[in-house]
């Protein structure tokens, strides 16, 4: 990229309009600090404007600069405060996309914030006119950062200690129909689910105090049918209850009352905001309680490829946040979701260090500094006969949730839940016994179905069900065969 | 009943070639096995009886194999698990937990209700196993 002086004392500070990269927010030469905050974003400037001008034109707009020159930025060590683009290079086989690298020093945010990191980095710079479209693609987080948020509030190892749930995926199931079902109907899904085999059930993301069900029954029939599935079974079981609502204090109280009656976990949607979901956390560290967080509304902004958040930039910021799970894509299933792309997802809630990955949409080396792991959640439109699969791609510390997989099952709900469990048991025991099970997963499940009918039953059901599409978020870069040296 | 705890309840018992893969499973991932047993197997009871220290240098299942058969002559009345601990930064807690001996009869448990106001309501999981002294509970 072609380099740019940029102006100093009078030349800089005199009235007027300059270009962005003139006032100092574009520094090829710079060598970015360990205790800097790195954003890398997608941008794919307007016809005929410099990709540089337009890199340090982001870096102006989300650190110090506005329009204008002003002289007040005299009055502070504005060499300090400015982000700098160091590295704007072009998107490969994209014509008119660059990726730009920011730095920002670590002054410009206030530490344990992610209100405050977001209002920089994505506040303003979104909308600006000079760009076609903008993606922040990936963040990499200095430790002395890292260090000052708290992170998830229980965390992987923990929460399964509590559970006394090892060395196998957790199994849980969305509650359907989704809306509708009075507390007393509600609980009765819940109680079959858990009884047939599941860990865990989930309230869906809008599932709130509607007129059909308020939210005290609610909670009042799922920790009666919690605590009979858990009797009968001799095992923990839980069921995500979903406290969002309008205001914190009404979160709060809806919190409380699942922690008097008992509940392991309750469940926050995105959409309650980041300050929202940071509150929740504290409260769930200081209350013993794991929590689950539903993506809700993530794709109106980390689906298309050109404009928006990457959803591996949610991930790492609601890591920092504090939640205990997060849905993080299936691969197999319903939604959007890139098997090499997801792996940087699940990578970015379960390392303790992400090292740079291209090819998963990893630009930076991330050093987790000892915070919690986040239990990734795989959910929609998944069942047992996928169960190699989703073993092979997803791993062992994640959440397998299958509502309609569970629900839909022709013997009904709680010979669902066996079949799922007899399914994933049985693949997780052939791992370890050293099977080829993702090329043998078929015959390992019929013969784990010749034990089960309930199994048998979900096999022959869905079958033939698969949801092959092309995902729109798909890394830029692909790995290449290289000779030995 | 059959209490589902561990990672493999819902498969038939295992047998003593199978407990032997899994475990070889464990080692070889550089986990310490050992075994431990109970007669209260109340879900919320983390501390079952220790049978000896996780081997932290065996490299092979069969000195657990071995272990298995003596814990059996003594607690085969008894549920016993294969615990797998994984020291690992970051970890250093269990791996992989699995049954390996039950009862011949699992009573279960019941679940007590304490009705308090605001149709609020107590939950306490008692084992019926446990109703008996520490030692007699399923001879």
């Amino acid at each position: 990229m072609a380099e740019t002086t940029t102006l100093t004392g009078a030349a800089r500070y005199s009235a007027g309009v300059l270009e962005y990269k003139k006032m100092g927010y574009w520094e090829p030469d710079y060598e970015p600090k360990d205790t800097d905050i790195i954003a890398l974003f997608r941008i794919t400037p307007q016809e005929g404007v410099d990709p540089v001008e337009a890199a340090a034109a982001v870096a102006g707009e989300s650190s110090t600069a506005t329009w204008t020159v002003v002289w007040t930025d005299r009055l502070t060590a504005c060499d300090k405060y400015r982000a700098k683009a160091y590295r704007v290079d072009p998107v490969p086989h994209t014509p008119g996309q660059y990726f730009a690298y920011i730095a920002y020093d670590l002054d410009l945010f206030e530490p344990s914030s992610i209100a405050n990191l977001t209002a920089s980095i994505i506040g303003n710079v979104f909308g600006f006119k000079a760009l076609k479209a903008l993606r922040l693609e990936d963040m990499r987080l200095p430790t002395a950062y890292v260090k000052t948020f708290q992170g998830p509030a229980t965390g992987i190892v923990v929460e399964r200690e509590r559970l006394d749930k090892f060395g196998r995926p957790l199994l849980g199931a969305t509650v359907k129909p989704k809306l509708g079902l009075s507390g007393r109907n509600y609980g009765r899904v819940v109680y079959e689910a858990l009884k047939g085999g599941l860990d865990f059930t989930k309230d869906d993301e809008n599932i709130n105090s509607q007129p059909f069900m308020h939210w005290r029954d609610r909670f009042l029939y799922c920790m009666e049918a919690v605590n009979k599935a858990q009797a009968e079974t001799g095992e923990i079981k839980g069921t995500y209850l979903n406290v969002t609502a309008a205001t914190m204090e009404d979160m709060y109280e809806r919190a409380e009352f699942a922690k008097e009656l008992g509940s392991v976990i309750v469940m926050i949607d995105l959409v309650i905001g980041y300050t929202a979901i940071q509150s929740m956390a504290k409260w769930a560290r200081k209350n013993d309680m794991v929590l689950h967080l539903h993506r809700a509304g993530h794709s109106t902004y980390t689906r298309q490829k050109n404009h928006g958040v990457s959803f591996r930039v949610i991930a790492k910021w609601m890591r920092l946040a504090g939640v205990d799970h997060i849905h993080a894509g299936t691969v197999v299933g319903k939604l959007e979701g890139d098997p090499a792309t997801t792996k940087g997802y699940y990578d970015v809630c379960r390392e303790e260090f992400n090292p740079m990955r291209l090819e998963n949409g990893i630009f930076f080396d991330q050093n987790w500094a000892s915070l919690n792991r986040l239990m990734p959640v795989a959910s929609g439109g998944i069942h047992a006969g996928q169960m190699h699969q989703l073993l092979h791609l997803l791993g062992e510390d994640v959440v397998l949730q299958f509502g309609g997989g569970t629900i839909g099952h022709p013997m009904g709900i709680a010979a669902g839940a066996t079949a799922n469990r007899v399914a994933l048991e049985a693949m997780v025991f052939a791992r370890n016994e050293g099977r080829d099970y993702v090329r043998e997963g078929p015959e390992i499940l019929e013969a784990a179905a010749r034990h089960c009918m309930p199994l048998k039953q979900a096999l022959e059901t869905w079958k033939d069900v698969s949801f092959n599409y092309a995902s729109t978020d798909t890394p830029d870069f692909v790995p290449v065969a290289t000779a030995a040296e | 009943m059959r209490i589902t705890q561990g990672a493999f309840s819902f498969l038939p018992d295992l047998t003593d070639d199978q407990i032997r893969a899994q475990v070889q499973y464990c080692i070889d991932n550089g986990w310490a096995v050992s075994l431990e047993f109970t007669d209260d197997p109340h879900p919320r009871n983390t501390y079952w009886d220790m049978w000896g220290h996780p081997m932290f240098d065996n490299p092979d299942a069969a000195a657990l194999m071995f272990e298995l058969a003596e814990c059996r002559k003594v607690y085969g009345d008894r549920y016993i698990r294969v615990v797998a601990f994984d020291a690992t930064h970051g970890w250093e807690s269990v791996k992989l937990s699995f049954i390996v001996n039950r009862p011949p009869d699992e009573p279960g448990f019941q679940l007590e209700r304490h009705e308090r106001g605001g149709r609020m309501m107590g939950y306490t999981t008692r084992s019926y196993a446990s109703d008996r002294p520490a030692g007699q509970r399923y001879s």
